[in-house]
C-alpha cells in the first residue's frame, strides 16, 4: 500500500511540476522552488507550495493553476497548502532555469542569498541578457513584479529586468 | 488562548497593513514612474506581512475571524499601530523619513523575531527579513540622495525629521505584558531596544546632516488605540468596500 501511495504521489508530482509561473511563463513552479511536495495522507491529496515574496499576487494565480491541473488529470477534492518554512530562496532555482530566464531576457539572480551584499544587489554585476555586455547600469531596485528589479545595457541601450538575489 | 501573543500578533499585522496602505496611495502618485514602483512594491510586501500575522492572529483567537475580518471590520480603538505608521505621506521626502525612522526600527524587531521559539514567529520573521532589509536599503540610499542634495531637499528633509522624530520612540515602547511574552521565548527581545535604535537614527540622521529635534517629546498611544486624527482618514478608506458590500471578494 505504501508503494502505491508513493506512486502516486509522484505522478502527481509530475502533473504539477510542468504547471508554469503566471508572471514568468518560461518558468515552471518547480523551477522556481515554489512547489514543495505532494502527499496523501487517509485518501486526502495535499499539496505544498511556498511563497516567493509575501505579498506576491500571483500565489492565488498559483493556487488555481494548481487546482486545475489537478482536476484535468481527474484529481478532485485537492487542498494547497501554503507553507512558510523553509523560507523561499532564489538559490533554489537551478541552473537550467537560470539559463532559461536569460533566453527569456531577464538576467537571472547573482550570488547566494546568505550573502548581504548580493542580497541587497550592492556590486552586482550584470551581463545584458540581450547583447551579452558587462556595461550595465541600476535603474531601479524595484520592478513589474516583487521579484525583480530595473537594469538597462549601456552597450546596446536595451533596459532588462534583473531577477534578484533573495 | 494565549491573550497576549493574539495582541501581539495583531499589532504587528496593524503596524504593517497601516503603512503598506499609505505607500500604496502613492500608486500612480510617485514622482517618476521607477519611484511610484519602489513604493507600491514595498506597499505589497507590507500587506502580505500584515495577512501572516492577522491569520495568526485569528488561528490563536479561535473565533473564527479571518485575516479580512481582522483588517477591515474593527473600530478604530482596536487598531494598535503605532502613530508613526499613520501619519500622512507628505511629499516624497516625508515619506522617505517615515520610512527610514520604521525601516531601521523593523529590521532590528524582525531580527529578533527570528529567534522566537514560537515556529509560526520565527517562520514569518525569516520569510520577511530578507524584504525588509531591502527596504531599508532602499529608503537609507533616499535619505542620503535627498538630505545631501540641494538646500531645498535637505530643508525639507530636516522638516520632515521635525514632524516625525517624535513618533519615533512609540516604535520601541515596552509593555508589561510583553514581558509575559518574552519570558515565555515566544518573543526574543535585545537587551535594550530603544537604546539600540535610537542610537542608529541619530548617528544617521547626523552623518545626513539634519538636526534632531531632541527636546520634543516623544508621542505615544497608538498601541493602546489612541490614535491620531488621521487615523479615521485611514480607515474610512480601507473599510469602505467592506462596510458598503459585506463579505465581497476580490
Amino acid at each position: 500500500m505504501v508503494t502505491d501511495t508513493t506512486k502516486e504521489e509522484e505522478r502527481i508530482y509530475d502533473i504539477l511540476r510542468k504547471v508554469k509561473d503566471p508572471e514568468i511563463p518560461v518558468l515552471t513552479i518547480e523551477d522556481l522552488g515554489i512547489l514543495r511536495g505532494v502527499s496523501i495522507d487517509n485518501g486526502e491529496l495535499i499539496v505544498k507550495i511556498t511563497p516567493t515574496y509575501n505579498g506576491c499576487p500571483a500565489m492565488d494565480m498559483i493556487r488555481r493553476y494548481v487546482l486545475l491541473a489537478l482536476e484535468e488529470e481527474g484529481y478532485e477534492n485537492a487542498r494547497v497548502e501554503l507553507i512558510l518554512s523553509p523560507a523561499w530562496t532564489t538559490d533554489w532555482i537551478s541552473e537550467e532555469a537560470r539559463q532559461k530566464l536569460k533566453d527569456y531576457g531577464i538576467a537571472p539572480p547573482q550570488g547566494d542569498s546568505r550573502d548581504k551584499r548580493s542580497l541587497l544587489g550592492l556590486d552586482t554585476k550584470l551581463e545584458c541578457p540581450h547583447c551579452g555586455s558587462e556595461d550595465t547600469v541600476l535603474v531601479s531596485h524595484f520592478g513589474s513584479t516583487a521579484c525583480k528589479a530595473q537594469y538597462k545595457c549601456n552597450e546596446c541601450k536595451e533596459p532588462f529586468e534583473y531577477f534578484k538575489c533573495h | 488562548m494565549n491573550q497576549s501573543l493574539f495582541k501581539y500578533s495583531l499589532h504587528l499585522g496593524d503596524n504593517a497593513l497601516i503603512i503598506g496602505h499609505r505607500l500604496s496611495e502613492w500608486c500612480g502618485h510617485g514622482p517618476v514612474l521607477e519611484q511610484d514602483i519602489a513604493l507600491t512594491n514595498i506597499a505589497l510586501d507590507f500587506v502580505g506581512q500584515a495577512r501572516m500575522w492577522f491569520q495568526y492572529a485569528g488561528e490563536i483567537e479561535g473565533k473564527g475571524r479571518t485575516e479580512d475580518d481582522l483588517a477591515y471590520l474593527r473600530l478604530e480603538r482596536d487598531y494598535t499601530n503605532c502613530l508613526l505608521t499613520e501619519q500622512t505621506n507628505g511629499h516624497w521626502g516625508k515619506t522617505i523619513l517615515r520610512q527610514y525612522l520604521y525601516d531601521v526600527y523593523n529590521y532590528q524587531l524582525y531580527e529578533d523575531l527570528m529567534e522566537s521559539q514560537d515556529e509560526r514567529i520565527a517562520a514569518i520573521a525569516v520569510k520577511s527579513i530578507k524584504e525588509i532589509a531591502y527596504h531599508r536599503e532602499f529608503s537609507t540610499d533616499w535619505l542620503y540622495r535627498l538630505s545631501g542634495g540641494t538646500e531645498e531637499s535637505q530643508q525639507k528633509m530636516q522638516e520632515a525629521l521635525d514632524e516625525l522624530y517624535h513618533y519615533a520612540g512609540e516604535l520601541v515602547e515596552h509593555f508589561s505584558w510583553e514581558q509575559e511574552l518574552a519570558q515565555q521565548g515566544l518573543i526574543q527581545r535585545r537587551e535594550n531596544p530603544g537604546e539600540a535604535y535610537f542610537s542608529i537614527i541619530n548617528h544617521e540622521m547626523d552623518r545626513a546632516g539634519l538636526d534632531v529635534p531632541y527636546d520634543r517629546p516623544m508621542q505615544t498611544g497608538g498601541r493602546t488605540g489612541l490614535h491620531t486624527e488621521h487615523m479615521g482618514f485611514i480607515l474610512t478608506e480601507l473599510q469602505y468596500m467592506q462596510r458598503t458590500y459585506p463579505g465581497v471578494e476580490w
